[in-house]
């Protein structure tokens, strides 16, 4: 009886809520600086895959050496790019979903706005310097961390606050995944942080930990930042710019809740698997690989949904290229996460581990999945936020994503190869039973694959620079404007889901 | 009783909650035992606190992000063992706070670097690393035998590690300075940081200033070296 109420006519529906004021200015500001970190990241990354390939580029001098410029890359590629791409498209995504305007303000969100952007250049200049905690990428010391913990509890405080008042009755598929990433990124920041300061007004400061434990807490920092802040975050982009993009609701809500839950409880448990068969005790290790290798299935549960949602818009990526760049992400975040399993395991590993296959890795998530993703949200944003009428040249956005890609194999084809041979020369025994090479014939080895490497850095910054002059264009080219009639855009509702 | 997911999506606050106590189940299970566990850290003779000398080498260790390409970490393989000595044990980290084993060798492993070359070969590779291995990748180091060491707090320095565990004495923090200064000048007398300070490697000072290099070479020269693994059985070495 009741199935057959529920089947009965629709009841009238809902009246439709007055049109949101949404805080979009804060957005845009979000989205200006994750393109311009975006050029930084990749500038210091190509100078520095230089520094590798022609040492004579450090030049002696303190500032411009390896071993400081390289957490300047990783910080600009993680914190400045991706995580300005995360802030902005969080706090646009939440406001639509939720049909809320931002919780706390506008002065609010703008002090997360500068006071983000104020930790990442001070972070940059201070590894310059010579401040760093040597814990990889969480370098800064312990007063730019204070800063950024209480920059974070905000920006929580904003997020979960706007969930809070939100006039839809549920919270959508993409708020879960950026809420357990704002949530988890506090927990880890914190945990892993832990020191003592040498005095109050000094920069140095020591670990809480030593040792094996120490090195446990920072791979379950460093893994999961990978987790949740290169992961999560990022799949609640996918999850509402490509239903978006394409026209076309979720593929699955059921696969949508399992793989949530698997993916962040699964993967805070694969740190170890950076630590294989070194003093870390075993059984830590086997935990880690064991939850490794099952974190596949969760990872390919968010690749399958975000395919198959465009089911039936297939013929979209040929016409809209910020789809095609968010696609193709979804397919490097399958490969990696692929890739990433079978690293974790054990004898794998032995061969792996300290070279640079994990650089390779490492870069096709980050390249191929975090970028492209963001690539295709900021494609997507610039003439919706600047209420222009499309981008100013599809076809630069073509040359872009074609350059970059090729960029992205150059990369990773490059780091397989020397990755693979490091591992090999370093336990490749003669006939006598004796080491083969000396470590110094490795590094010479390697050096042509370093110089593809840097190539494939050029060719993807040369990229990102066609883009920011597209974007630039998009927003000042008259050629781009809408016709009066239709601004300003209404607040669309979200693409329900529809269940599996 | 059934739990609806829709329970979780519609009250944010138990979403929240969901979240955490979903993630915080792994590394508490993982990072917990590693201290309540007593063979974490194995019971072998030998390894003491960083001298004052050397805990400052280590900072500039950290400072100029050494541990990007070395790692401190010899993994229980037949090739790393032979290659580079002993594989590493927890309790030879046990006083780094925070650990440098690395995760990258785009140079050698250092964990067992100490006594392997000469200070002269270390100040010279330090200040042009070609001029020893002409392949070599690493940047120039010069200018680290140009900085004066900055030591002024130098009893700040172990006080704060003594506050995060290592047993530094009040002896120790009081003959910090006296320490440090001995250590850097070859033609000062050792006897009290030898014995603070067993298997300290004198560095090769001028014996009027300390730079930042000697520091550094005077922690590298001890890396590896505090466990005389011929005195170590098998049952101390069980994790």
């Amino acid at each position: 009886m009741s199935d057959l109420a529920l089947a009965g006519p629709a009841t009238a529906a809902p009246p439709i809520p007055a049109a949101v004021e949404y805080n979009e200015a804060v957005v845009q500001k979000f989205v200006i600086a994750a393109v311009f970190w975006s050029i930084v990241a990749f500038l210091v990354g190509v100078y520095i895959a230089s520094e590798l390939a022609w040492p004579a580029l450090n030049f002696g001098l303190p500032w411009l050496n390896f071993g400081r410029l390289r957490p300047v890359h990783t910080s600009a590629a993680i914190f400045a790019f991706g995580g300005s791409a995360l802030l902005g498209t969080s706090f646009h995504v939440v406001q639509r979903t939720c049909r809320a305007r931002l919780f706390g303000g506008e002065a609010l969100a703008d002090f997360v706005f500068w006071g983000y952007q104020f930790f990442i250049v001070m972070a940059a200049l201070s590894y310059v310097m010579g401040f760093s905690k040597s814990r990889e990428y969480a370098e800064p010391e312990w007063h730019l961390d204070l800063w950024l913990t209480l920059v974070w509890v905000l920006y929580a405080a904003i997020f979960i606050g706007t969930l809070v008042k939100r006039q839809e009755p549920h919270i959508y598929v993409a708020n879960w995944f950026y809420l357990a990433f704002i949530l988890t990124i506090a927990v880890l920041h914190i945990g892993n942080n832990l020191g003592v300061p040498v005095s109050w007004f000094g920069a140095k400061s020591y670990s809480l930990f030593s040792g094996a434990q120490d090195a446990l807490i920072q791979w379950w920092y460093g893994h999961n930042a990978v987790g949740f802040f290169l992961t999560a975050g990022f799949l609640g982009m996918m999850y509402y710019y490509i239903p978006k993009a394409a026209g076309r609701p979720v593929y699955s809500y059921r696969l949508s809740i399992i793989h949530f839950w698997a993916l962040i409880f699964i993967y805070i448990w694969a740190g170890p698997h950076h630590l294989h068969w070194t003093a870390l005790p075993d059984w830590a290790q086997t935990l880690g690989m064991a939850f490794s290798i099952m974190l596949w299935m969760p990872s390919w549960g968010g690749m399958i949904n975000g395919l198959m949602t465009l089911s039936g818009a297939w013929d979209k990526l040929r016409t809209d290229p910020g789809l095609r760049f968010s696609v193709t992400a979804v397919g490097f975040y399958g490969m990696a996460t692929f890739e990433g399993p079978v690293m974790s395991v054990r004898q794998v590993n032995a061969l792996s581990h300290y070279t640079d296959w994990t650089i390779g890795h490492v870069h096709s998530g980050a390249l191929g999945w975090v970028a492209f993703i963001s690539f295709g949200a900021i494609y997507y944003l610039v003439p919706n936020l600047w209420r222009r009428s499309g981008l100013y040249s599809v076809r630069l956005a073509a040359w872009h994503y074609w350059i970059s890609t090729l960029g992205i194999v150059l990369y990773i084809t490059s780091m397989w190869v020397a990755g693979i041979m490091e591992g090999l020369m370093w336990r490749a025994y003669d006939a006598n039973g004796f080491l083969q090479y000396s470590f110094v014939e490795s590094v010479v080895a390697v050096h042509p694959f370093f110089v593809i490497r840097m190539l494939g850095g050029v060719l993807f910054l040369i990229g990102g620079l066609l883009m920011a002059y597209n974007l630039i264009m998009t927003v000042q080219s008259p050629s781009t404007e809408r016709e009066a009639a239709l601004s300003p855009i209404p607040s669309t509702p979200l693409v329900p889901v529809i269940g599996a | 009783m059934r739990i609806r997911h829709e329970t979780f999506e519609k009250n944010a606050l138990l979403l929240v909650i969901a979240t955490l106590v979903t993630v915080a189940i792994g590394g508490l299970v993982e990072i917990v035992p590693l201290f309540t566990i007593e063979t974490t850290v194995e019971h072998v003779q030998g390894v003491r606190p960083y001298s004052p000398l050397e805990l400052m080498g280590r900072d500039i260790y950290v400072r100029e992000g050494c541990y990007l390409c070395h790692s401190q970490q010899i993994r229980a393989l037949r090739d790393e063992v032979e290659r580079y000595g002993h594989y590493s044990l927890a309790a030879e980290s046990m006083y780094d706070h925070p650990f440098q084993w690395g995760s990258k060798r785009i140079g050698p492993d250092l964990a067992r670097v100490g006594g392997k070359y000469s200070n002269d070969w270390h100040y010279a590779h330090l200040k042009n690393p070609q001029s020893m291995v002409p392949e070599s990748l690493m940047p120039h180091y010069a200018f680290l035998a140009d900085q004066l060491l900055d030591d002024s707090h130098i009893e700040d320095h172990l006080r704060a590690n003594r506050l995060v565990g290592v047993p530094y004495t009040d002896d120790d923090i009081r003959n910090a300075r006296a320490d440090l200064e001995a250590q850097a000048n070859p033609q000062a007398d050792q006897t009290g940081v030898l014995k603070r300070y067993p298997k300290s490697v004198t560095a090769s000072g001028d014996g009027q200033q300390v730079t930042e290099m000697d520091a550094l070479v005077a922690y590298l020269q001890v890396l590896g070296t505090m466990v005389n693994f011929a005195d170590t059985s098998e049952e101390q070495l069980r994790q």
